[in-house]
């Protein structure tokens, strides 16, 4: 039989504010345990929640970038379950009136196609506290520091086919909401997590099967992997003759498997009911329309707008495009270098990434800044340096030896293109190599690189490879 | 009017009384599913009226949620509020071992 793997995500982004969506706690990270925690966190008696209107504007601001409706009154619902970390016995969230309604996002796929995921919703909601098992003699630890905390969860339709087009989409909310700034996109921190719906079905059948849903995946490699193994487990159960059941199921990374949450005696009764301690939450027209005003450009539209100025191919678009920190370097390299697109697309994208890479560090401490950057490619562009020489300056310019005309200068680097002084070097070579010489005249062309290698050794690189090679071509056929 | 009336049974205050982590001594529970179904029974009068053109009310105030700057001003209170728990350590609250 052949199977169609049906996936639904459920991200929750935890929203970039200083204070809690409804206290005004911190919401740092890494703080001591329960140092952030203040009575209204705690559920304490008596205390009232007060929106935050920083979440409400960022949650309307990503409405807006996907051309979702705004929900003109929205409201607050209790949503109830027992567990430590939920202190109050319910989380405030969303249900019926989502502040976010139905929208949809483009994401691009590995073989250069596009496809459209609708976004169901998303709702505003408060983060629970953390719950630590291990080490307190048979006790667990609590911290409800992160209570609190407000998360925008994003809900999208059902509508990706792979574990590929799921990590797709989850990277493209994840790109958004840092270009939007409304959440940092820390994984390792918890920022951005996510679960996923996983079903298959017999392909061409239209009823969806019954999901399981993967908990609380933080990574892009294992959302992909999660999701994998679950659809093979799926298909395993149904072609055994047996019936997948609707629960919610744990990726373990170690074992490289997914497991029944077991201890779910019995089926999740959330029992939402509106909050009666928060009123509707109402936007206008006005409101919405300043919200507008204040959207960056998008990464689509970034993309697009770099295919068509700097001729970048879309992968390489897509791929400049996919941090907004990262975008705006190349563009400033870009600028610096006197409008080369190409050539500062493939140094920010090979040189760059890569040092920062090794180096583990971000784009925004890179030692090396756009403007060093872009003046780097100016000197390869007029021929004052070549590409392979440009190389050995970028590997200065790191090392803090200063912006590449100082590293030039100080190192001698300047390229050769004084046509007399490379045709010096190429008698000598060829004068010194006459059993290659003939080889080549003799019909074997592969020895041209060994020429060419040895002029340039001879210049220590200095040597203008085109000329290098145009001269040498006259030299040899004559 | 005819108001149709819905009726738990045991069962049902059993699971209600779960969810809400209560305990109640078995001898309560036909007092409880009294009580209970007469509130049932309140609300099905009320479903009975017609409210066609209503707009539906989230809350009975009918006023909208007044919103809160964007600013950090609660203090470290850790010692006070854990002053009234049963167990602490090292910052942290304990509870009986709740694991998945």
């Amino acid at each position: 039989m052949q199977w169609e793997v049906v996936i639904g995500l459920e991200i929750h982004a935890q929203l970039a504010t200083k204070s809690k969506i409804f206290s005004a706690a911190s919401t740092a990270y890494g703080a001591e345990p329960n140092t952030q925690a203040c009575a209204v966190d705690l559920g304490l008696p008596g205390v009232l929640p007060v929106l935050n209107e920083e979440a409400v504007r960022m949650a309307v601001k990503f409405g807006l970038a996907n051309g979702c409706e705004i929900t003109r009154r929205s409201v607050f619902a209790r949503k109830n379950y027992f567990y430590p970390d939920l202190p109050k016995g319910y989380q405030i969230s969303q249900f019926e009136l989502p502040i976010v309604g139905k929208g949809a996002l483009e994401i691009e796929l590995d073989d250069g196609s596009t496809k459209t995921i609708g976004i169901t919703r998303a709702h505003l909601e408060e983060d629970a506290g953390k719950s630590l098992h291990e080490d307190f003699h048979g006790a667990t630890g609590i911290d409800l520091n992160r209570a609190g905390t407000p998360l925008l969860e994003i809900v999208s339709e059902p509508e990706m086919n792979s574990a590929k087009e799921a990590v797709a989409y989850m990277k493209k909310i994840h790109a958004l909401v840092q270009y939007l700034e409304i959440c940092d996109g820390n994984m390792q921190e918890g920022s951005f997590r996510c679960d996923a719906n996983v079903s298959i079905r017999p392909r061409g059948q239209e009823a969806l099967g019954t999901r399981t849903e993967l908990k609380n995946i933080n990574s892009f490699r294992f959302v992909e992997r999660a999701i994998n193994i679950e659809v093979e487990r799926q298909i395993d159960v149904i072609e055994g003759g047996g019936r997948v059941v609707q629960e919610t199921r744990l990726y373990d990374a170690d074992r490289d498997e997914t497991r029944s949450m077991r201890s779910k005696e019995e089926a999740f009764d959330y029992r939402y009911f509106p909050d009666p301690d928060l009123l509707p939450v109402a936007i206008d027209e006005e409101y919405i329309e300043a919200v507008r005003a204040t959207l960056p450009e998008l990464p689509g539209a970034k993309r697009a707008r770099f295919i068509d100025a700097f001729g970048l191919s879309p992968e390489d678009a897509t791929a400049i495009t996919s941090s907004r920190d990262l975008a705006s370097f190349y563009e400033a390299t870009v600028a610096a270098s006197g409008g080369e697109g190409k050539l500062s697309a493939n140094w920010v994208m090979v040189e760059l990434l890569g040092a920062l890479n090794k180096a583990n560090r971000e784009i925004a401490d890179s030692p090396v800044s756009a403007e060093m950057l872009g003046g780097m490619i100016q000197r390869i562009k007029d021929n004052t340096i070549s590409g392979k020489i440009a190389k050995k300056v970028f590997q200065a310019m790191w090392a803090g030896e200063g912006d590449a005309d100082t590293v030039i200068e100080k190192q001698g680097l300047k390229q050769v293109t004084d046509s007399g002084a490379i045709e010096k070097l190429i008698d000598d070579v060829l004068a010194n190599n006459q059993a290659q010489v003939e080889q080549y005249r003799g019909g074997n062309e592969k020895v041209f690189g060994f020429f060419v290698g040895q002029v340039m050794k001879a210049s220590q690189g200095k040597a203008n490879p085109g000329q290098v090679n145009q001269m040498l071509k006259q030299k040899l056929q004559g | 009017m005819n108001v149709e009336s819905v009726s738990l049974d045991d069962s049902d205050v059993e699971k209600i009384a779960h969810l809400a982590r209560l305990e109640i001594s078995p001898d309560d529970i036909p007092e409880y599913v009294s009580n209970l179904t007469d509130i049932l029974d309140l609300v099905e009068q009320m479903n009975a009226v017609d409210t066609a053109g209503v707009t539906p009310m989230a809350h009975p105030i009918d006023a909208v949620q007044r919103l809160r700057p964007d600013e950090v001003s609660e203090e470290n209170q850790r010692d006070r509020f854990q002053r009234i728990s049963p167990q602490v350590e090292n910052g942290l609250f304990l509870v009986p071992k709740v694991i998945e």
